[in-house]
């Protein structure tokens, strides 16, 4: 993976040194909290309902052994114990105190490793597919890119100021693993006819308060004009993307207000005078940067592995983990394996220090010391030989990290919600551990197939919802929490049939209690009506939304009739 | 008379913002007119050959293109630090219509946006009356290095030298 060089490093060290003072000058008094509210968000700092919540940058989801220990000390020595991986391959410390943050980053910096813009009105982390580099479906790997252009975005002046946030994210694979649909930049780094790479670039996608699936803007970018065309994106979206109102501000509004058309020509013609300028990218550089993510020396392995076939048969409980959480590898003998931050009665994408640092050993016994973080908030060791499968689950089992439920029900995804973030309009945590607990039996689950539950705690939709096939948000009914459940979202990856699509709500909220049974009558009406080996998304695309409408609100009718009618005679 | 930061100094400003036309202006010293009067108003940008203009965050740049060789100075203004247009105007008079003059931030012109503002073609800063100057210069050279390229430095720093790793070996090979 990509190591810091002098300037990388310097760069990071000296942004320490400019929080520190900022830091100091706003408990001094000096600095009013209106005018260090851009700057500590910009280095990763928001004030939460409880304390203040550091989020970290994990470069398109790519951390070191190293790194990860060093995450797993900075959740000891400056938080309770934990942190918690968020959809955008960051993660986030919940209790900090605010007088140590400077201390965190440099702790940070000494293992290459930043905060920067991970919040505020800027470009964000760049994020990518977790399985990049190991994918048996990749057509060119994103890292170089992604890590081009994290450099090219990091404190890039003329855009630390925009309207709005500012999210890029890069794909390399046949499978769309990085919801390249739903960000402001989408891009797929992909080869011509000539076998030439390039991207294509998507325009203007997005969730939150008005989703949006991104538009096509190139079909093929050849890859020395990435940075001058996001520049070019930038600067028009800069200077017109709405200022005027919050909700309105994000490129996806500026994109719908021209037309994908109008829009395009605009990018164009303000590339065209920085084309083939000194922005473009060299050769040199790429390779340069594409040499930090050349194959680690794998060892010549047989793909099959007579002990590890015997311990499927033998071991239930392993075979059912393999076939949830380990993925096909590019190199025979090797597999990637996802360790599940989904267990039940543990918030979803939380971590303690202790399992951590099991990761960070195991990602050095099993594999060449690396770990991926995926927007599905789970752990990812790439490069896990098949032999020692068997050895792995065994560990990961005796700390928590082996429940077999990647890519079910219960791997759901959820944003820390009203529990902690103080936009949130109702809590998601207890949601998502209520329909954890009620679909807890294995066979059950593993019965109803592969399915995204996404769950936000507001519009702001950190949880993804829109594109759950089962979508959750919190919203706020009189000061009450109540919750409205959409249908048919998809983010572009094979579970949802590599559809990208927003999920259409199925109708009036319900209020918290209701909503294991929400889910469960969704999920028994699909049971009911899919095809044989139809996946939920595929059974939804198939029959509309009425039908599981009218099933879940028809039920409650009849069943709040039958309500009445009890109580009738009981009078 | 506000403090001024021109080319990395502190100096005394000589020039009255004008921020409405409407109003009493003392008829001698320069002045930096907003874009509209300054546009509409051809005879006195005649008469007072160092009349300056300022241009509000929504103002288009490029207006200015027939007269950039003459203009002493464009102010830039800041009603609120956060409105990030002024940077992406600054840039295009820079780098797309080539002026050459003063460029100056105005309005809410703060102590840690300077680095950025610098970047991008400013070299004067009108600070608001309560920042501190000193602090202001020491944020000029808050960095020592810069990945992207700007006004200021248009290579990026990946075309500008062989980048060294810490053990200062250069690596186009891999590690
Ligand atoms: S979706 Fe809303 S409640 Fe959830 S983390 Fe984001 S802002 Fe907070």
């Amino acid at each position: 993976m990509y190591r810091y060089d002098v300037v990388d490093q310097t760069l990071v060290n000296e942004r320490v040194a400019q929080y520190r003072d900022q830091l100091r000058r706003f408990l001094a008094g000096e600095l009013p909290e209106d005018e260090f509210r851009p700057l500590r968000l910009q280095n990763g700092l928001y004030i939460q309902k409880h304390a203040p919540m550091l989020r970290v940058a994990i470069p398109y989801g790519l951390l070191s052994a190293h790194q990860l220990r060093m995450l797993a000390s900075i959740a000891r020595r400056y938080d309770r114990g934990y942190g918690h991986f968020t959809t955008r391959q960051n993660i986030q410390y919940n209790w900090p105190r605010l007088e140590d943050t400077a201390d965190i980053l440099a702790d940070l910096a000494s293992v290459e490793m930043h905060a920067i813009q991970t919040s505020g009105n800027c470009v964000r982390n760049i994020s990518s597919d977790e399985f990049a580099g190991v994918a048996p479906d990749e057509i060119v790997d994103p890292r170089p890119l992604a890590e081009i252009l994290r450099q090219w975005s990091t404190f890039h002046p003329e855009f630390a100021y925009l309207p709005r946030k500012f999210k890029i994210a890069v794909n390399g694979a046949a499978e769309d693993r990085a919801a390249t649909a739903f960000h402001d930049i989408g891009l797929t780094v992909v080869r011509d006819a000539n076998g030439d790479i390039g991207v294509q670039v998507l325009a203007g996608g997005g969730m939150g308060r008005t989703p949006v699936v991104g538009v096509v803007i190139r079909e093929f970018l050849p890859w020395p004009h990435v940075l001058t065309y996001v520049e070019a994106i930038l600067r028009v979206y800069n200077r017109y993307g709405r200022r005027d109102n919050l909700y309105k501000a994000r490129i996806k509004i500026l994109v719908k207000a021209l037309g994908a058309a109008t829009f395009a020509q605009q990018v164009d013609a303000e590339w065209a005078s920085i084309k083939d300028g000194p922005g473009t990218l060299t050769r040199e550089e790429f390779d340069r940067v594409s040499a930090w993510f050349t194959d680690p020396p794998y060892a010549v392995l047989d793909d099959d592995d007579a002990a590890h076939a015997e311990r499927l048969r033998e071991h239930a409980g392993f075979a059912r983990w393999v076939g949830r959480s380990v993925r096909g590898h590019r190199i025979a003998g090797y597999r990637s394996v996802v360790l599940s931050l989904k267990k039940t009665g543990v918030a979803p994408g939380d971590a303690t220090a202790g399992q951590m640092d099991h990761v960070a050993d195991w990602a050095e016994r099993f594999g060449f010391g690396e770990i991926r973080v995926s927007h599905e908030q789970n752990l990812i060791l790439p490069d896990v030989p098949v032999r020692e499968l068997y050895a792995l689950w065994q560990e990961a089992k005796a700390v928590g990290l082996a429940t077999p439920n990647i890519g079910l029900l219960t791997d759901v995804i959820t944003c820390p919600g009203g529990d902690f973030c103080s936009l949130a309009n109702a809590k998601s945590l207890p949601i998502a551990a209520a329909i954890q607990e009620r679909f807890d039996d294995l066979d059950y689950l593993h019965d109803i197939g592969e399915i995204n539950l996404n769950i936000s705690g507001c519009m702001n939709s950190c949880g993804h919802h829109h594109v759950g096939h089962i979508g959750i948000l919190g919203v706020d009914k009189d000061g009450d929490e109540w919750y409205q459940v959409s249908i048919g979202g998809a983010d572009g990856s094979a579970l949802g049939g590599g559809r990208s699509a927003i999920g259409k709500v199925i109708g009036p909220s319900f209020k918290a209690d209701d909503m294991p049974d929400v889910v469960q009558q969704l999920i028994d009406a699909y049971v009911e009506w899919r095809h044989p080996g139809e996946r939920f998304a595929d059974t939804v695309h198939r029959l509309g939304v009425p039908p599981f409408k009218a099933r879940v609100y028809g039920e409650r009718r009849s069943a709040s009739k039958h309500a009445a009618q009890t109580v009738a005679v009981g009078e | 008379m506000s403090r001024l930061i021109r080319n990395g100094q502190v100096t005394v400003d000589t020039w009255q913002l004008i921020r409405n036309v409407d109003a009493p202006v003392s008829p001698d010293g320069a002045v930096i007119l907003p874009l509209a009067s300054w546009v509409t108003d051809p005879v006195s940008r005649l008469q007072r050959l160092a009349t300056g203009v300022w241009l509000a965050p929504d103002d288009d740049p490029a207006v200015l293109a027939p007269w950039l060789g003459a203009l002493p100075l464009i102010a830039i203004d800041f009603p609120k630090f956060t409105d990030g247009r002024g940077y992406s105007s600054a840039f295009l008079l820079r780098n797309r219509l080539g002026f050459r003059g003063e460029l100056r931030a105005v309005g809410d012109v703060l102590v840690d946006q300077i680095w950025y503002l610098a970047r991008v073609g400013f070299n004067a800063f009108a600070l608001r009356a309560d920042q501190d100057v000193q602090a202001a210069l020491a944020q000029l050279a808050v960095f020592s290095e810069r990945y992207q390229g700007s006004t200021d430095q248009p290579v990026p720093a990946f075309r500008r030298r062989e980048r060294q790793w810490p053990d200062g070996v250069r690596t186009a090979v891999a590690p």
